[in-house]
């Protein structure tokens, strides 16, 4: 074997990467197990699965964040140890993260050779990088001026910065972590075009990701991972979608929760010309508008990072607003005094927030005080307006504890120590349990364990059932559908499109996800 | 996420922290040439082996439980209120002030009201940099270190330009009138017909101290306030989503931080010195970061470490009169060592001993 | 004021300003690199001290002031350990590092001179002398420009010069070698460090040495070049003045020469006149002028005059994300 650039010359017969029985647990959890799985050189292949398949530790693993607890890696045929991201640059694997490693603060130019630079002074890095760069960006249309402030840049742009610093380090196989996620639709065609020129070139692409529309669209071959395993490894042209998500899920289960039809009451939460300016001057909301009555779920659509956090938190009372918000007939303000989440909640509203453990919780308060956790002003909670009264919060939280079926049902266990569907189902029984007129919740079955999902969706029929309004934000669709009366799909900070559920179906709210605007109807 | 029991994680931890400050501590003695035992007995004896011993020990304990407790409650609210040093400055302009400005009658009466100035100085002097972290995200840390600094220079300016008693040479006010002394453990124990040593500075202060203990406790733990500050202490986002004002949370902490700190001075101040002297907290604002991290920010801890530290302090004295080769300053060292200990290198302790204990429970 | 005032005012500014420059530059390395450092008074007073003692016993201020140095490197080693290994907090390790520095200087320097915590005074080899610059008998001669020569940039330790020449080295350093931009990126956002095959913790700890190694300088300079000997608690707030001077300047080195100068005009002000007489205004005491330095870095945080933004990263210990 010759040596060229002190890598080993690839062996043209051998895959660029080979897996071989790959295993890694986290305590008890077997995040791998018995992983294997080869990648041809100069292809792209899709690796997919739900969130927690074990994609991102796999991928890790080549990457040398974790070391694998058995198993062995060949690069281009050769064993490799890769015990840190150093050997792994050595091996030639280029890593584009979910969310990106770059310096905010630092030109594009430093970015990309931070880490590689040449010698020990900067300005001849600095100039080879330039030249290198602008030779890159003709061959692969990966235009970006390398003296921009990576801050300053779009999220496209610094996801190519991204890829620039893999290829000045001269990777050859190329591994993206959910690369569309944060992409405008142009974005990612874009971003698609790249990758399959550097294929053309013989890199190796590892595409990571959920949504089996990229994977027809650009891949060679797609394994796809559930719960740990490798489930199957196939050519893309030799699948389907039906095939990959029933792979992926494992089951045939389509969630077909029973739900009563009902009579919509009157209009209990509208929305007007909602428009949210984020610090940058960006705007993530822009004029959203809508309605949601008694007794009736209105479902918000949509990939993920399109404003649907915004709106969430816009309604929650965390995040200022521009716009109008009416809460059973009445305005609520948007900014300055009373737009806090506490004024939301007096007027009615409650919020499940998307992120329980960063806002629904506080991890280190007991299931008690979680309980209360926002409505700790109110009567119940307290003797005066000093004084709280612990021991009523207590024990309304033991009767919620078994009411909701959380276990274990102690209220003076800490919150971390409940697993993700007991924690949901704590921030569940805190909002809905006092018969709010308006519910906001976000992702609520992110994390949940199969046998919480059933309960909470049952929660939230119920209290639709009781005549509240529900707003549901997901990204997963299946939730949305088999939930919702009616669905709303945000773009881009917008609502690009609002369908009643029986008269819609995945296609079409699929194509307004991806910002076609009609759905795909004319 | 697993987490050792809480027995390990309030008892164990910081007991083998304190150990290991001590022992660290035995070995610079050691090194110095004196035998680090008797250095102990001498330091307990001169402590705690008579009612004298006592009498200073509880009066420097006095000063650690309040600015101790200033710090532990802000660092309920992720707060590090390093400016106690500052408060505790103020808070004795604060006291001075309201001891001369009328001739008391009773100490019943000036009692409350030095309470009152020391505690408004000291909150007031905190009140700065409360805001300008909660509107201007400046970092508290840093502000409250320089606001010790002008607290400092203020004093100064104040005491030899505008309070020096008329016709003295030392930049110090004239003695508080009669009417303002505090009863001392002498006096009040005397009241009950139990004799004690008359020279100890203790005095009712220390009793102001236990019950602002009792205060903070049921602060931080059983009222909205306390839920507030804990919650957001905890999680800023969280208690955002939960209607807790980060404005109010802030202020409120800090000033109650500051508010106790000044306090301190109705110890040191009205209590012992009665009058307004330069440095009159000498160094127990920084003590009671000692003592809060001891502590664990629980007032019981902290009353507890603030009593060790009264031990300390006056067994130090005790020990550079018995055995000269160690001078007073070794309880600074032992202070920073416990400080780094409990504070900055508790890591070093817990990671081995979480492995250890989740090896064996698995 | 006349002209002859105004030159040694300014000579005494550039002798106050040194251990200031020297801390504030220990200061940026430290915290460009996410690392908080108020324990600067600590490493320099643990530095004046080791200097001056083995100065003192040596007769030899190279060996003071290498031993200076060392002390305070280890000091700095130690906050390493505490913030990057055992990712302990930061801010309380340097409180830990003043106070431990604080006592055992005055414990070790009583035990060994028993002199109150002073060590003997320096005078000879054991201290650094001022240098005189080639000719400056004949140059001050000259009227006006003469003095400004011979005054006040000739006749200062050797310290003082280097000093002001670490100001434009560092900013070299961090903004044109290799080391100062990852130095930087580690403040910034480690996990770009990390990603990129860097070490993290390798390039903290090199920041924090050389945080120790110009603190050293600094205390090295206090008891050895500005003062003939150690006296208690002699770095008397310089370190925290070091830190004002830092924000003051943004984190940036070029402005920290500066600030650092400001506060050393300031304090040589304030030492010259014990009040000053503004018309109009009245006296303005002595310690308002000791405080400004304070009172200034408060309103720079307030952001009423601009704003500093300090690194990103700084004061989180960096953790690996799963």
């Amino acid at each position: 074997m010759t040596e060229i650039n002190g890598r080993a010359q690839p062996d043209a017969a051998a895959p660029a990467i080979e897996l071989c029985g790959i295993s890694k647990s986290f305590g008890p959890v077997h995040a791998n197990r018995d992983i294997s799985m080869s990648v041809q050189r100069g292809t792209i292949h899709g690796i997919v699965g739900e969130n927690g398949a074990g994609k991102s530790t796999l991928m890790s693993i080549l990457y040398g964040f974790y070391r694998a607890d058995a198993g062995e890696i060949r690069i281009n045929g050769k064993p490799t140890q890769i015990p840190d991201s150093q050997a792994a640059i050595a091996a030639g694997i280029g890593m584009v993260h979910q969310h990106f490693k770059l310096v905010p603060n630092f030109t594009v130019l430093e970015n990309v050779v931070l880490g590689a630079e040449e010698g020990q002074l900067l300005r001849p890095s600095l100039k080879l990088a330039r030249s290198l760069l602008a030779r890159l960006a003709d061959e692969y249309e990966l235009h970006v001026d390398p003296d921009a402030v990576v801050e300053e840049l779009s999220v496209g742009h610094q996801q190519r910065v991204e890829i620039l610093k893999a290829l000045y380090r001269q990777a050859e196989i190329l591994i993206l972590d959910e690369p569309t996620g944060v992409l405008t639709p142009s974005e990612a065609d874009h971003l698609f075009r790249i990758l399959k020129s550097l294929r053309d070139e013989g890199k190796t692409i590892i595409l990571i990701t959920h949504k089996l529309r990229e994977i027809m669209a650009v891949t060679e071959s797609v394994s796809v991972m559930r719960q740990g395993e490798m489930a199957a490894t196939v050519k893309t042209s030799q699948t389907d979608p039906e095939t990959l998500a029933e792979l992926m899920v494992g089951r045939k289960v389509l969630l077909r929760v029973e739900k009563k039809a009902i009579e919509a009451g009157k209009r209990i939460l509208e929305v007007h010309n909602l428009s949210v300016t984020d610090s940058r001057g960006i705007n993530t909301l822009k004029n959203v508008s809508f309605e949601v009555r008694e007794g009736e779920i209105l479902g918000i659509a949509g990939v993920a990072g399109n404003g649907q956090t915004e709106l969430l938190e816009v309604l929650g009372g965390i995040t200022e607003a521009e716009g109008n918000i009416r809460v059973g007939g009445k305005e609520i303000s948007l900014v300055g005094a009373g737009s806090d989440a506490r004024s939301r909640r007096r007027s009615g509203l409650a919020h499940v927030p998307e992120d329980r453990q960063r806002l629904g919780l506080i991890m280190d308060f007991l299931a008690w005080e979680n309980m209360s956790f926002g409505y700790h002003n109110d009567r119940d909670c307290n003797h005066n307006r000093v004084f709280m009264d612990n021991r009523a919060m207590r024990s309304a939280t033991a009767k919620r504890m078994r009411k909701f079926d959380i276990r274990p049902d102690t209220p003076d266990t800490q919150a971390r120590n409940f697993s993700g569907g007991n924690q949901q189902k704590i921030v569940l029984a805190r909002e809905i349990d006092r018969n709010p007129r308006v519910l906001v919740v976000g992702q609520p079955t992110r994390g949940v364990d199969i046998g919480a999902i059933e309960f909470i969706h049952q929660s939230i029929l119920d209290l639709r059932q009781a005549g509240a309004a529900v707003l549901l934000v997901s990204v997963e669709l299946d939730e949305i559908l088999s939930l919702s009366d009616r669905v709303a799909v945000m773009f881009d900070g917008t609502i690009i499109g609002e369908r009643q559920t029986a008269a819609t179906d995945e296609r079409e709210l699929g194509l307004l996800m991806a910002g076609v605007a009609d759905g795909g109807r004319s | 996420m697993r987490r050792l029991p809480k027995a390990v994680e309030i008892g164990l931890i910081p007991l083998i922290n304190l150990t290991l400050a001590f022992i660290i501590s035995g070995l610079v003695v050691l090194w110095i040439g004196e035998n680090p035992l008797e250095a102990l007995y001498i330091i307990i004896k001169g402590s705690v082996g008579s009612a004298y011993g006592w009498g200073y020990t509880l009066y420097y304990a006095t000063n650690f439980v309040f600015t101790g407790l200033a710090v532990a409650v802000a660092f309920h609210a992720r707060m590090f209120n390093i400016g106690g040093e500052g408060q505790a400055t103020l808070g004795g302009l604060g006291a001075a002030l309201v001891c001369l400005s009328i001739e008391w009658p009773h100490w019943t009466l000036a009692f409350p009201a030095a309470i009152a100035g020391a505690g408004l100085f000291g909150a007031a002097w905190a009140a700065i940099p409360a805001w300008l972290q909660a509107r201007k995200g400046s970092h508290i840390v840093i502000t409250t270190i320089m606001f010790n600094f002008i607290a400092s220079a203020l004093l100064v300016y104040l005491l030899v330009n505008v309070l020096k008693a008329p016709g003295q040479m030392a930049p110090e006010t004239v003695n508080f009138p009669k009417g303002a002394h505090l009863p001392t453990a002498h006096e009040m124990l005397a009241w009950f017909g139990v004799s004690f040593p008359k020279s100890p500075p203790v005095n009712i202060s220390f009793l102001l101290a236990i019950a602002a203990s009792f205060f903070v406790w049921a602060l931080i733990w059983r009222t909205r306030l306390g839920y507030a500050i804990r919650a957001f202490g905890f999680s800023e986002p969280a208690a955002v989503y939960a209607g807790i004002s980060p404005f109010r949370v802030i202020m409120a902490s800090m000033l109650i931080s500051g508010c106790l700190a000044g306090m301190m001075a109705v110890n040191s101040v009205v209590g012992e010195a009665e009058r307004l002297l330069i440095d009159a907290v000498q160094g127990a604002g920084f003590v009671g970061i000692a003592v809060a991290l001891m502590g664990r920010s629980h007032p019981a801890g902290t009353f507890l470490a603030a009593i060790l530290f009264g031990v300390l302090y006056q067994g130090g004295v005790e020990l550079e009169f018995e055995m000269p080769a160690v001078s007073r300053e070794m309880i600074v060292v032992i202070q920073a060592l416990v400080i780094m200990f409990t504070g900055a290198l508790d890591n070093m302790i817990r990671i081995p001993l979480e492995r250890l204990y989740f090896r064996k429970v698995s | 004021m006349d002209f002859a005032t105004l030159i040694q005012i300014l000579d005494s500014m550039l002798r106050l300003s040194a251990p200031l420059i020297f801390a504030c530059l220990a200061g940026l390395f430290s915290e460009r690199a996410g690392i908080f450092d108020i324990g600067l008074e600590g490493k320099m007073l643990a530095s004046a001290f080791f200097s001056a003692a083995v100065a003192a016993s040596t007769g030899s201020v190279w060996a003071g002031m290498a031993c200076g140095v060392f002390a305070s490197m280890v000091l700095a080693a130690l906050h390493g350990a505490a913030s990057i290994t055992f990712r302990g907090n930061q801010l309380i390790s340097g409180v830990a590092i003043n106070f431990f520095a604080s006592g055992m200087t005055a414990l070790i320097g009583q035990n060994w001179f028993k002199l109150g915590g002073r060590t003997p005074s320096l005078s000879g080899d054991s201290r650094f002398l001022p240098l005189e610059w080639p000719l400056a008998e004949t140059i001050g001669a000259i009227p006006l420009v003469g003095s400004v020569y011979s005054e006040l940039l000739s006749g200062h330790t050797l310290l003082v010069y280097v000093a002001l020449l670490a100001a434009p080295v560092s900013w070299w350093v961090l903004f044109r070698t290799r080391f100062g931009l990852r130095l930087r990126a580690v403040g910034e956002n480690p996990e770009a460090v990390d990603t990129g095959g860097l070490s993290v913790a390798g390039l903290r700890y090199r920041a924090t040495l050389i945080c120790g190694l110009l603190c050293g300088l600094g205390g090295a300079y206090l008891s050895t070049g500005f003062a003939a000997g150690f006296i208690r608690d002699m770095t008397a707030g310089k370190g925290f003045i070091a830190l004002a001077a830092l924000i003051f300047a943004k984190w940036r080195p070029g402005y920290a020469l500066f600030a650092c100068l400001l506060f050393g005009l300031l304090e040589a002000i304030a030492i010259r006149f014990q009040s000053i007489e503004i018309s109009g205004v009245g006296t303005v005491p002595l310690q308002l002028m000791q405080a400004l330095p304070y009172i200034l870095t408060v309103i720079i945080l307030a952001g009423f005059v601009g704003r500093a933004i300090p690194p990103r990263a700084g004061g989180e210990p960096y953790i690996k994300e799963r």
